[in-house]
């Protein structure tokens, strides 16, 4: 209590209320210096991002409510958010470049950023449906017109268009399954529901958590929900892809998990069944649909499916050890996800960007140092020892078998073995393959995440433990 | 005849899948999708508030109104991402969302 004396009633949200505050300032600082000041606007919105990440370090620890119990901060949180606010500095990092050259370095992109990274921080944090929902919003709607920010060009606009059709879909479901829950329940918040629930449980209340379900599934791109995904990756702007396939996810992940195993954890059984058969479609989807692509764009797509089928098995154990597998795997994911994006948009000559499989030939040549380093995710992502995707999918395979999910594992092993035959095909094409023409020479910023991702993925295995005890720690607030 | 929770609940069922049907089965206009949307979230509004006095409980109602302002937002942005797609495709028949495949 001594705490909660000292401490403002409002602190636990002060990462969001820094950026909340700053994205108001920006919009104000952009309206009146015009597109003049988009090169100074991407400082600022990355300052912005370190404060609200040293305010969220700052965050006494334990559990922390404010706004009536409606907002919630502990370790899960803590992390996944940490987690967030460093994907959404690697998207305003990686477009800086980019943007200026294709042209579209107008202002509303850092300030766009910003406003989706508060949305996740919300979600994360959400502690009832309502906070749920209107911060899912607020990503979701800042999402769709990051995703048309190139707006002259037709598959930009086209992209944003299914995103945005196919995600307003998504949340009518999510919301249809809020209503539903909210009436059987008699709450809208996640302790008082879980409270609730004991004994036999009425119909209406699962057919609540399975649009519930429904809804978060679209929002990680699992499969059967998936198919804006591969659409919006590739028409998108590329550093807008990377954005989404790295941030999102931690969100969604984070929203997933804490719904399920936070508010639902008195129906495991109904709802270990759903994540049970997302989880196997996104990873056979995930791994087969990949092989026949040529573009690096859709293939990244696909492969994030996959990736979320992974994260999800942690997730279907219900257990700690379940979910610590889910934070690490999300924090790997991370790092092999920058670090992939960071080389397609190294693939530049003059003002033509590369993003086919093929135009990857023989960059071991010419490039030996960048070839090294999409080879490195490569291997990680097709989960080969001693990179850190391995240690990712041995934690979530593990902690299936200790929950007797063996058939879960084992179709997993499977899949990545299917999915290592792309990642591997993409290494042979850089290093047996004739070589092209060189490319330009990459961007200060794109360098620095690709060298920061290489050095985490391939360094991970040497000092594993400060990621696996947060991890842990994250885990264990949740139960 | 007693109008019921039930009824209200089966009302916001029908007009729920008539929302999902109406973005699933049009073939004509992405209009049409946008006013499919608003059927959903006006069939979990009904769901909402039918709850919400059912139990007695005011938070149903707060939800709702929460709801009709996001839609709002989320109407207003999808008609300007629809203008830019027009103004670069120079169609919104749903039949020419279609330059990505496969």
């Amino acid at each position: 209590m001594n705490t909660a004396l000292v401490f403002p009633a409002l602190g636990p949200a002060l990462p969001e209320i820094i950026l909340a505050a700053g994205a108001l300032i920006l919009v104000l600082f952009g309206a009146f210096r015009g597109e003049r000041s988009a090169g100074a606007m991407n400082g600022v919105a990355l300052v912005l991002l370190a404060l609200a990440f040293v305010a969220l370090l700052m965050l006494p620890s334990g559990r922390m409510e404010t706004m009536s119990g409606s907002f919630v901060v502990d370790s899960f949180a803590k992390f996944m958010k940490a987690l967030t606010l460093i994907a959404s500095a690697g998207g305003v990092i990686l477009s800086i470049d980019y943007m200026r050259r294709e042209g579209i370095n107008r202002f509303e992109y850092p300030i766009l950023i910003i406003l989706c990274t508060i949305g996740m921080l919300m979600v994360i944090s959400a502690n009832d449906l309502i906070a749920l929902y209107l911060g899912l919003e607020l990503l979701s709607l800042s999402s769709y017109v990051i995703a048309a920010f190139d707006r002259d060009n037709v598959r930009s606009t086209e992209a944003g268009l299914k995103y945005f059709v196919l995600g307003a879909l998504s949340s009518g479901m999510l919301l249809y399954g809020a209503s539903l829950v909210y009436g059987f329940t008699g709450s809208v918040s996640f302790p008082t529901i879980a409270a609730s629930l004991h004994g036999t449980v009425s119909n209406g209340l699962i057919f609540g958590l399975v649009f519930v379900a429904a809804g978060i599934a679209f929002k990680i791109s699992a499969v059967p929900f998936h198919m804006w995904t591969p659409d919006v990756y590739e028409g998108s702007p590329t550093p807008v892809t990377a954005f989404f396939a790295a941030a999102p996810k931690m969100a969604g992940m984070a929203m997933a998990t804490r719904v399920f195993v936070y508010a639902f954890p008195g129906i495991l059984g109904q709802w270990q069944q759903i994540i049970v058969f997302i989880s196997i479609a996104s990873m056979v989807l995930g791994s087969f649909a990949a092989i026949g692509q040529r573009n690096l764009k859709r293939l990244m797509a696909y492969s994030s499916i996959g990736n979320v089928g992974y994260a999800l098995i942690g997730l279907a154990t219900g257990t700690p050890e379940g979910v610590q597998g889910v934070a690490i795997y999300m924090a790997i994911y991370l790092a092999m996800t920058l670090g992939s994006f960071a080389v397609i948009l190294g693939l530049r000559r003059g003002n033509v960007m590369f993003e086919k499989i093929e135009d990857l030939s023989g960059i071991a040549r010419t490039h030996p140092v960048l070839a090294f380093c999409l080879a490195m995710m490569m291997f990680s992502l097709a989960g080969i020892p001693p990179l850190a995707g391995f240690f990712a999918k041995f934690a979530v395979f593990n902690a299936a078998i200790k929950a007797n999910l063996v058939t879960l594992a084992v179709i997993g092993v499977v899949t990545s073995v299917v999915g290592a035959y792309y990642y591997l095909r993409i290494v042979k094409v850089m290093y047996f393959d004739e070589p092209a023409e060189r490319y330009d020479a990459m961007p200060a910023g794109v360098k620095l995440v690709l060298a920061l991702s290489s050095v985490f993925v391939v360094l991970y295995v040497l000092v594993p433990a400060p990621l696996n005890a947060a991890a842990a720690a994250a885990a264990r607030s949740l139960f | 005849m007693v109008i019921g929770l039930g009824h209200y609940l089966t009302v916001a069922a029908v007009l729920f899948t008539l929302g999902v049907f109406g973005i699933f089965i049009n073939r004509k206009n992405v209009i049409v999708i946008l006013m499919s949307i608003e059927l959903i979230l006006l069939a979990v509004n009904i769901n909402m508030v039918a709850f919400s006095t059912h139990m007695n409980d005011i938070v149903g109602q707060v939800f709702a109104l929460l709801i009709l302002t996001v839609a709002a937002a989320e109407a207003a942005i999808g008609l300007a991402i629809l203008v830019v797609f027009f103004r670069n495709r120079g169609s919104i028949a749903v039949e020419d969302v279609n330059m990505m495949r496969g």
